[in-house]
């Protein structure tokens, strides 16, 4: 039954607070370790990359751009190392972004949310942030007593957090300009820019990224994955019962007790937990949350915990991975003292994986057989036939042709379709009449009028197929299309 | 009734809204300080949109913002900018020879596009608009040119037009010979199969050929020519092809030498610059009739 509320009753937790909560600030602890090592790895890799890249070449040939990675909107030309993608080839990106989605689901059923925790951006760039904060103003302990304090400012903690925004907006201002460095010659960018004669667009996108970077990494951290993230809630959704995810083992580490009670009751022989609550796994998570309360959604299984928590162990003479990648089957088997299980193999990373091959396998395909040659072939349609003087019908298209090479090619046009036809192209008047050729300069597409006539005698048919030809009569490379010729 | 202040959800021991629906309770889930923030803003940003732009309708107007802001002048202004981002092609459109557009690819390709969009603005109601034409409205894609088909002279009809009432305009008409009584019916029937005749049509059973070829030579050669061959000069159209502007049936004929015809087509001098009438004579000659 619905009752009637007074709003004043509404209440939080222990006060009559608004219906908003405070950002409870996270200050994570510095740890080392295996995940550590392996997050420092793939960070310098990520950004390496990220950063690095525009700036290396390619050679194309003359008056082809030299970047190896380049999108140049303005010519409509993407060019990736030694693939150059024409506007008409787009669909190589949507079967790129199906690929990546189904990698994201393999990653989720393999190790959960592996890309949260060590590939996304914002994990990336917030970690560094983090790093730059610690060097700056200290460990966990020092940040809260700083934030603390309520002394005046000191004129040393004043250049503390000036230092600091300094270096997060230099790191901000890097991202957006290294950014827009895939859109240009970047040699030429970064030169126009330090001068300022780079265009406007180039500097209001820096603008963008470096406000945006700077603000979700060094202010938003862990409430982009908690609140603005669609993925913590799709991946709740995809994961299942094999999929290692960050555990706490609580069938070993409860009940909680200090060290040297715990060495007590052992030497009683009685049972007790290795966790010691030290809360070491609390103070290094980056999302501030407790992982012995099981699984949560704020939860980026980035592994920090489990260094954390192997650290003690370490110190205090246990087994490591009291916190380590699980998967609920195990959780059910330990309690039942059966050996844990992992099973990388199953239908669902099968399924997963032979998707991701048939896709880029496909894609690899069409991508070494596409024809750097082609042709496209439009019918007019008013009028469709045209009757002429003497009784002959003539069609007109409109034909495309795309020479997507690097030189400047010579074409020939043949049409194969109705008896005793002749082929005209507007504008071209050829040495060899029926068989119209033309120069495609290089990299860039033509379009023709052609006209077909063919004697209405021997036309009695309402439609036939009619095939365009088109021979680089230097390579011999052919391409083709197919259309109709139609009478009245 | 229960006492709010301590009611707190057993399972996960927060605190609830109050709210019950068939026993299950809400949590109270408070949203992220920011995130009301930005909500409330985004009210702000909307009101402030109404004031510095337009968007109040009134009666006969609407609120015009604070900057005088419109898109309809954003159009004008984007517009002015193509105008003089094409200034230079258009100049060397407009100084160039109807025959070497014709032989530039790049004049061509500039010539046909230019001349499509205007033939779809100003031509199409009547020619149609790939140029198909319709009974009285000629054909641009075939071979048969009422006043000629070379560029200058399809230039030409374009410029002036036909009967138009421009002073350089085509002038010659069909006259009525049967409205006008300068022919019987029985000689209209006859003439009208002896033209079939000219073009290879069938013609009707009984009819005096010898009388058909008199009555034409008497009345018809003078514009259309000995043979029936047309004259472009004069806007006669050629009797012994395939291609008829209004009707090659015997009714059709009838009715054309009884009523006699004269259609209209626009001067466009004036109307369109010259390096427009340029290109649309230049994308008609390529449609495919060109001569």
């Amino acid at each position: 039954m619905n009752k009637t509320v007074n709003p004043k009753d509404l209440t939080l937790d222990d006060d009559n607070g608004p219906l908003y909560a405070a950002r409870k600030k996270v200050y994570p602890q510095s740890v080392s370790g295996t995940f550590r090592r392996i997050k420092w790895g793939l960070m310098a890799f990520c950004l390496g990359v990220y950063y690095f890249l525009p700036f290396v070449r390619w050679n194309r040939g003359l008056g082809a751009p030299s970047q190896a990675v380049l999108i140049d909107l303005p010519n409509s030309r993407f060019y990736f190392f030694f693939i150059e993608l024409w506007p008409q080839e787009v669909y190589y990106f949507t079967g790129l972004l199906i690929v990546a989605a189904v990698a994201l689901f393999l990653m989720n059923s393999l190790g959960g949310r592996i890309w949260c925790g060590y590939l996304c951006p914002q994990t990336v760039w917030t970690d560094l942030f983090y790093a730059v904060e610690r060097l700056i103003e200290g460990d966990r302990r020092e940040r809260m007593k700083k934030d603390k304090s309520s002394d005046p400012m000191k004129l040393e903690r004043i250049s503390e957090i000036v230092l600091k925004h300094s270096i997060w907006l230099l790191i901000a201002w890097w991202t957006g300009g290294a950014w827009v460095l895939y859109f240009n010659d970047a040699p030429t960018l970064v030169k126009e820019l330090v001068t300022f004669q780079a265009p406007m667009i180039a500097y209001i996108w820096i603008g963008i990224l470096t406000a945006t970077t700077y603000v979700l990494a060094g202010f938003m951290r862990e409430q982009v994955c908690t609140y603005m993230c669609p993925w913590p809630r799709i991946q709740a959704a995809l994961t299942d019962e094999w999929a290692l995810n960050v555990t706490y083992r609580y069938d070993r580490g409860e009940k909680r007790t200090s060290v040297k009670k715990a060495a007590e009751l052992r030497a009683l022989g009685e049972q007790v937990g290795d966790c010691v609550d030290c809360y070491q796994c609390v103070a290094v998570c980056p999302t501030g949350i407790d992982i012995r309360n099981g699984p949560q959604m704020e939860c980026i299984q980035c592994g920090l915990c489990i260094d954390a928590c192997d650290n003690v162990m370490t110190k205090i003479g246990r087994p490591k991975r009291l916190i380590g990648y699980d998967n609920d089957i195990n959780i059910q088997r330990r309690q039942e003292g059966k050996a844990p299980i992992y099973r990388i193999v199953r239908p669902r990373t099968i399924v997963y994986s032979a998707i991701i091959a048939a896709i880029g396998g496909f894609m690899i395909y069409t991508l070494a057989t596409r024809s750097l040659l082609d042709v496209n072939v439009l019918h007019d349609r008013n009028p469709v036939a045209v009757k002429l003087s003497d009784g002959s019908i003539r069609n007109a298209y409109t034909v495309r042709l795309l020479n997507k090479s690097g030189y400047d090619r010579v074409i020939a046009i043949d049409a194969n379709g109705p008896a005793n036809a002749t082929i005209h192209v507007i504008g071209v008047d050829s040495v060899t009449p029926d068989r119209p050729m033309i120069v495609i300069p290089r990299d860039s597409t033509s379009e023709l009028r052609l006209l077909v006539t063919a004697p209405a005698e021997n036309n009695t048919e309402k439609s036939v197929p009619v095939r365009f030809h088109v021979t680089d009569i230097g390579l011999g490379e052919v391409a083709s299309a197919t259309d109709n010729f139609v009478s009245p | 009734m229960t006492d709010h202040h301590s009611d707190i959800d057993s399972v996960t021991g927060k605190s609830t809204t109050g709210h019950e629906w068939d026993g299950i309770k809400e949590l109270n889930t408070p949203l992220p300080r920011w995130w009301v923030i930005s909500f409330y803003l985004t009210i702000v940003w909307a009101v402030a949109y109404w004031i510095v732009y337009p968007a109040w309708p009134l009666i006969s107007s609407n609120t015009t913002g604070l900057f005088g802001y419109s898109s309809r002048a954003d159009v004008a202004v984007e517009l002015a900018n193509l105008e003089k981002i094409r200034g230079d092609k258009m100049a060397a459109l407009g100084k160039a020879s109807l025959a070497d557009i014709e032989k530039d690819p790049a004049l061509l390709a500039l010539a046909r596009a230019k001349g499509k969009t205007v033939f779809g603005d100003n031509c199409a109601p009547c020619h149609g608009s790939g140029g198909a034409g319709a009974k009285g409205y000629p054909n641009l894609n075939d071979d048969d040119w009422l006043w000629g088909g070379t560029l200058d002279q399809i230039m030409q009809t374009i410029q002036f037009g036909a009967r138009s009432g421009h002073a350089k305009a085509h002038e010659g008409q069909m006259l009525a010979f049967g409205k006008d009584g300068v022919l019987k019916a029985d000689e209209i029937v006859t003439v009208a199969n002896y033209v079939r005749s000219l073009a290879g049509l069938p013609t009707r059973k009984g009819f005096d050929a010898a009388k058909g070829e008199k009555i034409f030579a008497e009345n018809c050669v003078a514009c259309h020519g000995d043979g029936g061959q047309g004259n472009p000069s004069m806007g006669a159209p050629n009797l012994t092809d395939k291609i008829w502007l209004y009707g090659s049936d015997e009714a059709a004929l009838i009715e054309t030498i009884s009523q006699g015809r004269a259609g209209v087509m626009p001067a466009w001098e004036g109307r369109l610059d010259p390096a427009t009438i340029k290109a649309m004579a230049v994308y008609v000659h390529s449609l495919g009739g060109g001569k």
